[in-house]
């Protein structure tokens, strides 16, 4: 499956719900598919998208909260996945697209090849876990996930297929703040 | 020496009420404090940047977050002060503990404890250090920083706070 297909899956399965988007080829896709003013894309501050998430989720405890986070941010913040765990927001669902490689730099791998993240979640304490490596697979996971109390975990593997001709966000950080808080309000 | 518990109250009453940090042994009185009540929940961070994302989405779901550090922990931040906070107008009230200060303190502290305020000025982030004459003052400049979508950074030096360990 491509990231592509990911992310074709699960933006119809949207609503309302505040998305936090990691940096980099995430960004890049779900814009470029679907933008939409609940979508928080992280242009930078690489490993943040986790905590920024988790900071949302526990001051609207009562809106459903998503973060789209890529392997290599997770790697880089897995204390985050720490906090969420012990924090344990109920309205939290944290998607990872998994494709083993930092894709926007030129595919260099990243370490989700051989540590596999949806243990270090169940670990850590996140309550439902999922890992689909079938498009097929990720609408029924996703439903039943977005079903239970969270914190949950939903990790899609991913072949590295980004097409760098893919545009970047084009509005500013400072748009991207005042649109995201709007829609939240 | 200032309460922690008359400073959290300074805080509540401006209107914060979202926590995170990585302690410091300078902070332990006040982040005690803080994690005693629940009308001001404090969220332990595992590192510094972390506990900056946590603010920043707090502040994005309509909170008025305070992120609590030493000033060990500046280095950790500076790509989310400066990725994030700064150019996404997202602001928060930091509270840094300033280990180091004057060059008499354990040898890890001392680089840091020379050049954090410089840090704060090349980055462009306002910061004031804290007395018992100027802390309210200081907080009414930083609110002000707050409303127009800066963070601001109060420089705590030893023996400010009472310490709660």
């Amino acid at each position: 499956m491509k990231g592509t297909d990911a992310f074709k899956e699960i933006i119809p399965l949207l609503t309302d719900e505040p998305v936090i988007h990691a940096n980099g080829f995430i960004c890049r896709e779900s814009f470029n598919l679907k933008d939409r003013e609940g979508n928080f894309y992280m242009i930078g501050s690489m490993g943040l998208a986790s905590s920024i998430g988790l900071g949302v989720a526990l001051s609207r405890p009562d809106q459903k909260t998503f973060i789209m986070d890529g392997d290599g941010n997770v790697l880089m913040s897995m204390g985050t996945l720490a906090m969420i765990g012990a924090a344990a927001p109920r309205n939290l669902l944290h998607i990872v697209i998994d494709n083993e490689v930092y894709e926007s730099t030129g595919r260099q791998g990243t370490l989700s090849n051989s540590v596999a993240l949806e243990e270090v979640a169940k670990s850590v304490g996140y309550t439902h876990i999922k890992r689909v490596t079938e498009k097929e697979q990720i609408k029924p996971a996703f439903q039943e996930l977005i079903g239970r109390e969270g914190p949950s975990f939903l990790l899609i593997k991913v072949e590295p297929s980004f097409d760098k001709a893919t545009g970047r966000v084009h509005h500013t950080p400072e748009e991207i703040t005042s649109r995201f808080m709007k829609s939240l309000r | 020496m200032l309460s922690s518990k008359i400073f959290s109250e300074l805080l509540s009453n401006k209107g914060f009420n979202f926590y995170a940090g990585v302690p410091c042994s300078l902070l332990s009185g006040l982040i005690r404090i803080l994690d005693d009540d629940p009308q001001t929940p404090y969220y332990p961070a595992v590192r510094e940047d972390a506990a900056v994302g946590l603010c920043a989405g707090a502040y994005l779901a309509g909170k008025r977050p305070v992120l609590l550090m030493q000033n060990s922990g500046l280095g950790y931040c500076l790509n989310a002060f400066t990725s994030l906070n700064l150019i996404y107008r997202i602001p928060a009230l930091v509270v840094m503990s300033w280990r180091g200060e004057g060059g008499k303190d354990a040898p890890e502290h001392i680089i840091m404890g020379e050049i954090n305020q410089k840090l704060l000025q090349t980055i462009g982030m306002e910061y004031s250090v804290i007395s018992a004459d100027n802390y309210e003052a200081s907080l009414d400049k930083a609110l002000q920083k707050i409303n127009e979508g800066l963070p601001y950074t109060l420089l705590v030096g030893k023996g400010f706070f009472d310490e709660g360990h």
